[in-house]
């Protein structure tokens, strides 16, 4: 296992550098640049901007410059926001969206596997059908719809919560975010769920449990569970990478300042530095999260080990 | 509990299994009737398809979904078709143990094979962990599993497909229940395998003194080991008896047909004898005797009433048109 983990850190750095190297120069040679679109400026001060920016250079060098910050741990200064370097920016944002991931995937998780396992253990009754449209639902309902929607309910037609901001993460600030987060990884978590459940349910071995006289909740939590769970794993791994890095949605709805808007602002803005460093940020967690659901495997399966 | 008046540790009366399907309701079992005495081991022979494994379903509560039972089997004089799934939970494995066809995926995968032995002693027993351990070993050591301490720490995955069925044979024998319901335990294993599991369950019946209802398409291993026998066609009862009977005395075309298609090493034979056709759809029976179309001594009133089954001489059982001597007029 030890050997297993520190092959996989290994891997982890030659496929960032490709990772980087790549949309490095992908963006680089996409045309514009971070001062093209501002008002008109003189062209000494553009040529002055420039130059601190090494943006005169050849991009080859601007390459070598930022590996060499980012062996530092510095991805940068920002080009958009003034004074401020992306790694404070990062360090401002991603635990507004960790936080809101977090628990989005919590919920997700349990409510998403709850509702599986109920929908498979009465497959095509009427609870089996109603729980499956809900799950269709939120798949087909995109959360800049979901949101407003929930600013409507919960803010405006009843004054329950703040239809907005961030306030350290108290808790009436992350109920919609949540919400919204989590609607449609409860869907697919639910339908994943079911469906293996479904078929774990018809091995062979399920039958052997029947006939040792095994009572139900016993065969569904002591045998169908582990293998059942084997896919919604396999998802879940990227699903939290993409859960825990927060969506502009939720950012720009419900004003949390997480690190979903710096996607785009970063890439509207030609901010080289920033969309660097988000890619850097969600390529390291992907690959440290499909290690995990690697690792994980190994701990259910027995017939892997590494 | 007294058994009723017989001493029939088993007896299944007018037994149906009927199965709800998008193209029609289909009868897989049609009208068995079979008795089982403490210690008997009963054959079911028959081709895929005959109804011989929804048969064990039947009895064991197991069916599809879609299955619909008919008909009466009584265990020490409960009829244990219309308990419910509580009541028949206290007899799967502590009573009645069943083993599968399929050693490879019979067992669970993902929990050690001691565990999965020892939870059974656990629920039925009321066993501690420690007495259960101890006793799971036992048993691994009576199904000949060297190394049965050692073994029990092991997933199914470390077994090959021979220890895998002791093991499921161990599993079923642990509460030593009255009677066992082998589907067909040998037909995935290798040929010298099978012969070390029959010796198993051989030997086993008599230490135990339990009673196997044998599920198989093998007539070899009904020559072995079974004392009654029961030909299965398309879900009927074509001919039943004991083992020596039907064995060395068959009377139904079927019956000899299938021995026939055994291959002999004695005999110079160059063509291996086979019964030609295949067994009726059984969403679309034919009127009268499943069986008419593939059988040589077929007549008009073969395909006109079903032949009922009928004692003809004590303890021997037949459904046929054709008298035992041949046809008469």
């Amino acid at each position: 296992m030890l050997t297993f983990i520190s092959k996989r850190i290994l891997e982890a750095i030659p496929t960032l550098l490709i990772l980087i190297t790549v949309s490095f120069f992908l963006m680089h040679s996409a045309p514009g640049s971070p001062f093209s679109s501002e008002r008109t400026l003189p062209p000494e001060v553009l040529a002055n901007i420039n130059a601190k920016y090494h943006l005169d250079e050849p991009v080859i060098n601007q390459y070598f410059y930022y590996l060499g910050g980012l062996l530092q741990g510095d991805l940068g200064p920002s080009f958009r926001y003034k004074d401020f370097t992306i790694n404070e920016l990062i360090a401002q944002s991603f635990p507004v969206s960790a936080e809101i991931g977090i628990w989005s995937f919590l919920v997700a998780l349990l409510i998403g596997v709850g509702c599986g396992i109920i929908a498979a253990l009465r497959q095509n009754s009427w609870l089996d059908y109603s729980v499956m449209g809900f799950a269709n639902l939120g798949i087909v309902l995109p959360n800049f719809v979901l949101a407003p929607l929930c600013i409507l309910f919960f803010s405006i037609y009843n004054q329950w919560l703040p239809p907005g901001g961030w306030n350290g993460g108290a808790w009436p600030y992350l109920v919609m975010p949540v919400i919204a987060m989590s609607t449609s990884y409860i869907a697919q978590i639910a339908r994943i769920t079911r469906g293996s459940m479904i078929e774990t349910m018809h091995s062979n071995f399920i039958r052997t449990a029947r006939a040792k006289g095994l009572p139900k909740y016993r065969i569904i939590f002591q045998h169908a569970l582990r293998p059942a769970m084997l896919p919604v794993i396999s998802y879940l791994g990227p699903a939290f990478v993409g859960i825990v890095t927060g969506s502009v949605i939720v950012d720009v709805y419900f004003g949390t300042g997480g690190i979903g808007q710096h996607f785009i602002n970063g890439a509207l803005n030609r901010d080289y530095s920033m969309v660097m460093g988000v890619t850097i940020l969600v390529g390291t967690l992907t690959i440290l999260f499909n290690a995990i659901v690697d690792i994980l495997y190994a701990v259910i399966d027995p017939k892997i080990r590494y | 509990m007294s058994l009723s008046n017989t001493e029939n540790l088993l007896e299944v009366t007018n037994l149906r299994v009927n199965f709800r399907t998008p193209d029609g309701f289909v009868t897989a079992v049609n009208d068995l009737n079979f008795t089982l005495e403490q210690g008997q081991t009963l054959g079911i022979v028959g081709e895929s398809g005959s109804g011989k494994s929804q048969t064990a379903f039947a009895l064991m509560g197991l069916l599809a979904g879609n299955g619909v039972i008919e008909g009466e089997a009584r265990f020490k004089g409960q009829n244990i078709l219309t308990l419910n799934e509580k009541a028949m939970n206290r007899i799967r494995s502590k009573d009645i143990a069943m083993i599968f066809q399929d050693p490879m995926t019979s067992l669970n995968p993902y929990m050690k094979v001691g565990k999965q032995l020892m939870e059974v002693l656990m629920l039925h027993k009321g066993m501690s962990k420690a007495e259960a351990f101890e006793a799971s070993v036992k048993m691994l050591d009576a199904v000949k599993m060297p190394e049965a301490h050692k073994r029990m720490n092991m997933y199914p995955h470390e077994f090959s497909g021979g220890m895998r069925q002791r093991v499921m044979i161990a599993m079923a024998l642990l509460c030593q229940p009255k009677l066992l319901i082998a589907d067909e335990p040998t037909t995935a294993l290798d040929v010298t395998v099978q012969a070390q599991i029959l010796t198993l369950l051989n030997e086993l019946k008599d230490d135990f003194n339990t009673s196997i209802i044998m599920i198989t398409h093998d007539l070899g291993v009904v020559a072995g080991l079974c004392d009654k026998v029961l030909v299965m066609y398309a879900g009927q009862t074509m001919e039943y008896g004991t083992a020596e009977d039907v064995f060395y005395r068959p009377t139904h075309p079927y019956t000899q047909g299938l021995l026939n298609a055994i291959p002999r090493l004695d005999a110079d034979d160059e063509k291996l004898s086979t019964i030609p056709g295949n067994p009726p759809n059984l969403l679309q029976m034919p009127s009268g005797c499943p069986f008419q179309a593939r059988c040589e001594f077929a007549k008009d009133r073969c395909g006109e009433s079903m032949p009922e089954l009928k004692e003809f001489a004590p303890g021997q059982l037949r459904a046929c048109h054709k008298s035992v001597d041949g046809w008469v007029a």
